[in-house]
């Protein structure tokens, strides 16, 4: 099972990654990929924008495409439309990503088939910011339902 | 490996609250607070572009408050919730979210009084004109709507009619005119009925009622089901950048839990009725044992309308489940769990007219007790003709569904015996 979707798989693709490759990063504060792309950047992960109309964002260097960046990247984290899936698949396959993440609002069926059968952990259709604040805290301020349900102490820094 | 899927009862306790990151304190700690510390400036410029989630001041968000939220939303099978002082607090931030001036709202004919008001008088000085329908009529309903029209309002069971709403159909004409059902789920709680299971897109409480269970907080809340297409062109405010938050466009940022946000960071900011910590915490301590309260408030209450049924000195007996009664098909449907305790009857007069007995009734009662509220965990009874509705005439008494002779009961969790004896002892002396 490639799709991941569980409390425990996401937990584990937040915890074992640190460098996510943030496709479509737009440089406006108001816009929701800023919003996901500072969140993550605040909690400590690198943030590698990827955007062929910008020089950087967030005080990283931007990139005009997956191939570009020269170090490692772990989640790949797609702010694009449902039918560039495919292709953005591909190329984080290429990459080596070990996670394919498409935002809230993108699902992409042959997009998942592509990156499942070379091995990468795929998410869609959920927001990297939204899940990780769901899963590590800060989601339940919002009033949101986050299904988190346990009597273990929540470990600091996790 | 799916989620584990808890149960009611377990989300009763545990929903919305693990042990406190900071302590390890088990029960929920009551954050009474009205400010949060920012790590930085940074910080802080996060927190007011919502690019973080966090707190900044309890008229928005609390801990604690937050807590119950989460645990409402659970119970409802809900994606999120906003708690309020009230509610009615509930009702007009969710209806002032969804309708602004020159907007219009259908709504159920037999809601609560303070509901009717709210709607019909406050809302006309706010410029939204409200419609109400015939809440056994579906049909009514959709003869309605109009272009302008932003909700479809009604109860789960009415208050103090006691009438079953058939919301699967109201949900149906709501969605076809592309617009939310908001379901007052008060007298039913998630326990017996959950309205977004059959279609309906927000649900209110008043939390003063079954949730919190014990009468002693006031409180109120606004849940959504996180199912409902805000872009369908109705709801510009949800998709437009928002003037009342810098450029936000709420549903494309928070997806499903969209309208809570935009409930949160403008009508609640602006408006500001929220709910304290320490009410939050009461009413949490409530929810613990909604599984247990809301099966013995149901049974006591049809014991005690099969007991009045019986009774020479009883003319007519209104519960949803009491077998024969009007709404006993959509009980069936909508509350096979039971229906609450909330019941009413209408006592025999004699010469003196029911008005008088009901009086003679209220005055002799020892163990019930005689208050404008309901779903304390003690009994409470009303006669509304002397008491909540007495400024109006008759006619308009017998409108709103309320006759002289009508007895409200909330049946409470005392021995059903003693409930029993009080209600026939004072019945015995309402006939002298």
């Amino acid at each position: 099972m490639t799709i991941v979707d569980d409390i425990a798989g996401l937990r584990r693709i937040l915890a074992e990654s640190r460098v996510i490759a943030v496709v479509g990063l737009s440089a406006s504060w108001h816009r929701p990929s800023y919003f996901a792309a500072k969140y993550v950047q605040e909690h400590g992960y690198r943030v590698i924008p990827v955007n062929p109309n910008y020089e950087s964002i967030l005080g990283e260097t931007c990139y005009p495409s997956l191939a570009a960046i020269p170090g490692t990247v772990d989640i790949v984290d797609c702010f694009r439309k449902p039918g560039e899936m495919p292709a953005l698949a591909r190329e984080a396959v290429a990459k080596g990503a070990k996670v394919l993440w498409m935002q809230l609002g993108i699902r992409n069926d042959e997009a998942a088939r592509i990156a499942g059968d070379a091995g990468l952990a795929v998410v869609q259709d959920r927001c990297v910011k939204i899940e990780h604040a769901r899963i590590m805290g800060g989601l339940n301020w919002a009033g949101v339902n986050t299904g988190v349900i346990s009597a273990r102490r929540p470990v600091h820094g996790s | 490996m799916p989620d584990h899927k808890f149960g009611f009862d377990t989300l009763c306790l545990h929903a919305g609250q693990i042990p406190d990151a900071a302590t390890g304190a088990r029960a929920q700690p009551i954050y009474q607070t009205t400010s949060f510390v920012f790590d930085s400036a940074d910080h802080a410029a996060s927190l007011f572009n919502l690019q973080t989630f966090g707190n900044v001041y309890s008229r928005i968000s609390n801990p604690t408050v937050a807590a119950l939220e989460e645990r409402v939303a659970a119970l409802e099978g809900g994606r999120a919730a906003l708690a309020t002082a009230t509610g009615m607090a509930a009702q007009t931030v969710a209806l002032l979210t969804l309708a602004r001036a020159g907007e219009h709202i259908v709504a159920a004919r037999t809601l609560y009084g303070g509901t009717y008001s709210q709607l019909a008088v406050t809302f006309a000085q706010f410029g939204i004109d409200v419609t109400f329908a015939d809440t056994d009529d579906p049909a009514a309903f959709r003869a309605a709507l109009k272009p302008n029209t932003r909700a479809v309002y009604a109860e789960t069971i009415g208050n103090p009619q006691l009438n079953v709403c058939d919301i699967a159909a109201l949900a149906e004409v709501a969605h076809g005119a592309g617009v939310p059902l908001v379901i007052d789920n008060t007298l039913a709680s998630p326990h017996l009925c959950r309205p977004f299971e059959h279609g309906a897109d927000i649900v209110v409480h008043s939390l003063t009622k079954y949730l919190g269970g014990h009468g002693t907080t006031m409180g109120g809340i606004v849940v959504e089901s996180g199912r409902f297409p805000w872009d369908n062109g109705n709801f510009p405010q949800m998709t437009e950048p928002s003037r009342g938050y810098h450029g936000v466009r709420f549903y494309e940022t928070f997806g499903d839990f969209g309208f809570t946000m935009k409930a949160r960071m403008e009508t609640m900011r602006t408006l500001g009725p929220t709910l304290s910590p320490l009410s939050a915490f009461l009413l949490l301590q409530g929810i613990e044992t909604l599984h247990l309260r809301m099966p013995r408030h149901s049974e006591s209450a049809l014991a005690v309308a099969q007991h009045l049924a019986r009774h020479p000195a009883v003319d007519w007996v209104s519960y949803p489940t009491l077998p024969g009664g009007r709404y006993e098909a959509l009980a069936r449907q909508y509350l096979p769990r039971g229906a609450g305790g909330i019941l009413t009857f209408g006592i025999k007069g004699g010469k003196l007219g029911g008005a008088a007995a009901g009086v003679k009734f209220i005055e002799a009662v020892e163990i019930l007790s005689h208050l404008a509220n309901v779903g304390d965990a003690k009994t409470l009874v009303i006669h509304p003709a002397s008491t909540t509705h007495r400024q109006l005439t008759e006619d308009e008494q017998r409108a709103a569904g309320v006759s002289p002779e009508m007895i409200r009961l909330s049946i409470g969790l005392e021995t059903l015996a003693d409930i029993l004896w009080d209600i026939d002892q004072a019945l015995e002396k309402s006939q002298q």
